[in-house]
């Protein structure tokens, strides 16, 4: 039997300096962990776009429903006292 | 909000200059036309390749031979970058791979040129790069998410490919009569096909409208092809070349160029699979896509064998 397969999908993050967050930057095709993370070096991080990389099957991935925006994130603007400009300060008060 | 699964709604959210994403609500027919652009987009560059690979052995030096290696490899990298851009779409690689090599997927119909001597490497990289380029950059802006990151990412890298190419001609028309004629013979041979890469006028595109409106493409192809021409026409009088166009002139009120009228038979008969190598690019590309088989074999028996392991290990 053919093994015409295109391998799984695993999702690259790479962080560009080191205290900067992971940023999301595309997707490899690998059929295990050490392959993915090499495919991800070669296709993604050719001119020093990274120091660190992370790969991660993309089916573990959970993501959100568009669907349920409005639900998950209302701005909550009637909780107006999340907002530290809410609170009252005595007059004269500093570094606060 | 409501009915956020309706047209109306997803043409007001593109009006209002939001990106779409994966899971967004989009129209079938958005979603088709991106999967036929893009894959399209994705097999042009891995079709690339070839024309370019041929001439790393030959290349005239290690300096050139460098260069060439890293530009081939960087098409490559393009091409994974779009395939894996469509495939948030909900199409598989295998598919898409499918569709290639049996000819229903196309790809730009300029890789269907044969490159027939050093000189065509550098005519590639100057105009043929440099054709897309100006469709890539307009695209940065494009509605799909994954589709205008993807793009970003090939800006960046592209530049560098349209001067390597054009730094070749500039070398060759400042050489021996010899080197300056072959230069000349490439730019007579490119130049046609690189401005039909931006694909019919405007008023023959049966996809044109649509994209528009979706703001898939963000400039029309006539548009396009226009920033192009007006760019590249003095960079080749620059360096002494001539543009094959005896009707060529500046139109010194609006500062843009006029051209002949483009040969739409030949670019018919090249897009519909009459060109000089599409059999031999397809062929090309089943091959070294059949050879490679043991390999994935191999992978999966890898990836087999250490997943028995690791569970013993538990």
């Amino acid at each position: 039997m053919s093994t015409d397969t295109q391998f799984d999908l695993w999702e690259v993050f790479i962080q560009s300096k080191s205290g900067l967050p992971y940023m999301h930057a595309g997707s490899v095709h690998a059929s295990d962990n050490k392959m993915a993370l090499q495919n991800a070096r070669d296709i993604y991080t050719r001119r020093g776009e990274g120091t660190s990389i992370w790969v991660m099957p993309s089916k573990y991935i959970v993501a959100s429903n568009p669907d349920d925006n409005d639900m998950l994130f209302d701005p909550a603007n009637d909780k107006a006292y999340r907002h530290p400009t809410f609170y009252t300060m005595p007059e004269g008060a500093k570094n606060i | 909000m409501h009915n956020e699964h309706s047209d109306t709604h997803f043409q007001l959210r593109i009006d209002n200059g939001e990106h779409i994403e994966a899971k967004d609500y989009m129209p079938e027919n958005y979603r088709k036309h991106l999967i036929r652009q893009m894959s399209q987009h994705a097999h042009s560059e891995v079709i690339g390749m070839q024309p370019e690979g041929n001439w790393i052995t030959r290349a005239p030096s290690l300096r050139a031979k460098q260069i060439l290696l890293a530009k081939i490899q960087d098409e490559g990298g393009h091409g994974l970058y779009l395939y894996s851009a469509v495939e948030t779409l909900g199409v598989s690689r295998s598919e898409l791979i499918e569709q290639l090599q049996s000819g229903k997927a196309k790809y730009s119909s300029i890789f269907n040129y044969p490159a027939l001597n050093w000189a065509d490497i550098g005519a590639i990289g100057w105009l043929v790069d440099g054709a897309a380029i100006v469709n890539q950059v307009s695209l940065q802006r494009t509605s799909y998410g994954p589709y205008s990151r993807g793009m970003v990412r090939i800006c960046k890298e592209e530049s560098f490919h349209q001067r390597q190419g054009y730094e070749i001609m500039a070398k060759m028309m400042a050489g021996t009569k010899d080197q300056q004629a072959m230069a000349q013979d490439a730019m007579n041979r490119w130049w046609w096909p690189s401005l039909m890469m931006f694909g019919p006028h405007d008023t023959n595109s049966p996809h044109s409208s649509d994209a528009v409106k979706w703001k898939i493409k963000r400039e029309t192809n006539d548009e396009l092809r226009q920033k192009f021409i007006d760019k590249t026409i003095p960079q080749a009088e620059l360096i002494g070349l001539v543009v094959p166009d005896k009707n060529i002139k500046l139109d010194d009120n609006t500062g843009h160029y006029t051209i002949s009228e483009i040969n739409w038979d030949e670019f018919n008969r090249v897009i519909s699979g009459h060109g000089p190598c599409n059999k031999q690019r397809i062929d090309h590309h089943i091959k070294y896509h059949n050879e490679g088989e043991w390999v994935r074999e191999a992978a999966i028996a890898f990836k087999k064998k250490h997943t028995k392991k690791e569970l013993e290990t538990v």
